[in-house]
């Protein structure tokens, strides 16, 4: 297959000229310093405006699961200052230091989550030659990052000091430990198919087709394993039991207040952002445009759209996904979100894993 | 039927559900939105049942005239002391006594709406209306005087 489209968006000569453009009024060390530094705003500025982006996204699709039409009156039609307004609020809002708390680890909590997020984060594959932290263990590394974040859960939990917090906390640490072990084993299966654990590369070799369709059936039950394990990872309904509203105030974050409640809070939302930007990379072919071997026009017409507008587009799909799952189900008892990981789906995925090899080896995918 | 086979079941099961589920809740989400605008709908969409109670108003007919013989059965039936009835007896060409209605006075502030009143009125003087707009800034704009100065009783007596 023709793949000079591969080329056609690429970052690298504009980031390498920049770099050079630096080197040549600069020692090196302080080019990399600078860019760096740069590179950090960015993301720490993307973070902020994909937070609320999705903050609005799910109040208007939950909205609409529920027969209603969602914020529609702050900032005019479609209420598109709504998000940026509580934003504002929860700025000028007072953080409370409980007298009876842990005080170091009560603090740290909240970086610790908003820490495993970001670090996530940059290692999206945005564009062609866009990605921020591109290891050649790219996977490995997500998911080893990924996981700091219930340690903050954990920590948040035990030194706030109060009963509702703790519960929360045992049962998300309970929950996202079980689930992390089909998510990697999923996140396994596609790098059985793709041959490679660089993120970078898992996209590029997407060039032929996306993974979900090389894969065809094994794939497709891996991405459901993936989306179901994901949205327990990032705390969200029907796994939303450690902040299960009804039994325990708000869980794990319920003496948090101001920013510190705000760091939870953002967490939670780009994690959902992170999970949905992973399972776009393993099985819809990040940054790749959408080809039909054999329609030359249609695939031409595909290469116009740049890198990072199928990235988004596929990544909000995939979290449109996660929320129609949230709005429909009802939530599960820990004894049920247990069964559902240890008796159905950490099995589930072995096989599927092990049948993937299997495909692999004997060349039975596309 | 083995446990084994149980198991097995139990995916498709599970899985049939869940997509039940999944398909219910995509119908709600293309569905047209059930939200009601109130202060922009107000004279296009809005809809009040039409038994909705709202507040008391008396019956009047083209000319202007009530349907109340004064007969104080609604104050009477009014859990709360909503309806204050004042009446007055002059003779009419007969020579016999007959009440007459002076003036009709209601308290929205303290009415429940629960409709014993009009129930209770042999006549169909009285009846609750739609106007839900009743919001005023001060107590004594609650009290509602319903009988209109030089409404008489209507001919017929009764509706």
């Amino acid at each position: 297959m023709n793949q000079a489209f591969l080329d056609y968006y690429s970052l690298e000569p504009l980031t390498g000229w920049i770099h050079r453009t630096l080197c040549g009024v600069m020692p090196e060390d302080w080019a990399v310093f600078l860019e760096g530094l740069v590179i950090g705003v960015v993301i720490l500025l993307a973070y902020a405006l994909l937070a609320v982006v999705l903050i609005y996204m799910e109040r208007r699709v939950c909205g609409a699961f529920q027969c209603r039409i969602g914020p529609n009156r702050v900032g005019g039609r479609g209420g598109l200052l709504q998000v940026p307004a509580d934003v504002l609020k929860i700025l000028t809002k007072e953080i409370i230091r409980l007298k009876k708390s842990d005080h170091l680890l009560y603090e740290l909590a909240p970086y610790l989550v908003i820490l495993a997020s970001v670090v996530s984060f940059s290692c999206l594959p945005w564009h062609k030659g866009a990605q921020v932290l591109d290891l050649e263990i790219g996977v490995f590394f997500v998911l080893a990052a990924s996981s700091i974040g219930v340690l903050g859960i954990l920590l948040a939990g035990w030194s706030s000091n109060s009963k509702y917090t703790l519960i929360g906390a045992v049962r998300s640490g309970a929950m996202i430990i079980s689930y992390e072990l089909s998510l990697g084993i999923t996140v396994l299966t596609m790098v059985v198919l793709s041959g490679t654990m660089s993120i970078s590369g898992i996209v590029e070799s997407q060039a032929g087709g996306w993974n979900i369709f090389r894969g065809h059936i094994v794939a497709v039950v891996a991405f459901i394993i993936y989306l179901i394990a994901g949205n327990a990872e990032a705390n969200r309904g029907p796994f939303d039991l450690a902040e299960a509203e009804q039994e325990l105030t708000a869980g794990y974050h319920t003496e948090y207040s101001g920013m510190h409640f705000g760091f939870f809070y953002l967490a939670e939302y780009l994690n959902l952002f992170i999970t949905a930007g992973i399972a776009t990379t393993l099985f819809l072919g990040g940054w790749m445009p959408f080809h039909v071997a054999g329609l030359d026009g249609f695939n031409a017409v595909m290469d116009y759209i740049p890198g990072i507008v199928w990235f988004l587009g596929k990544t909000f799909f995939v979290v449109f996904l996660l929320m129609w799952i949230r709005w429909t189900f009802p939530r599960l008892r820990i004894d049920q979100v247990l069964t559902l990981e240890w008796k159905y789906l950490m099995p589930l995925s072995l096989l599927v894993m092990m049948v993937m090899t299997v495909f692999k080896v004997f060349g039975l995918v596309f | 039927m083995s446990k084994f086979t149980e198991y097995i079941k139990g995916y498709w099961n599970g899985t049939g559900t869940l997509l039940v589920g999944l398909r219910t809740s995509m119908r709600v989400f293309l569905r047209k939105k059930v939200t009601e605008q109130y202060p922009e709908n107000r004279h296009t969409t809005l809809h009040i049942p039409e038994r909705h109670r709202a507040t008391l108003e008396m019956v009047y007919d083209e000319e202007g005239h009530h349907h109340c013989i004064a007969c104080g059965l609604c104050q009477m039936a009014c859990p709360n002391g909503t309806i204050r009835v004042t009446s007055a007896t002059k003779e009419d060409a007969e020579g016999k006594k007959k009440k007459y209605l002076v003036k009709y006075e209601y308290d929205l502030g303290s009415c429940m709406f629960c409709q014993l009143c009009v129930n209770a009125c042999p006549h169909g003087a009285i009846r609750f209306s739609n106007h839900f707009e009743n919001a005023v800034f001060e107590r004594e704009k609650l009290l509602l005087t319903l009988s209109r100065e030089g409404s008489v009783l209507a001919a017929s007596g009764s509706k």
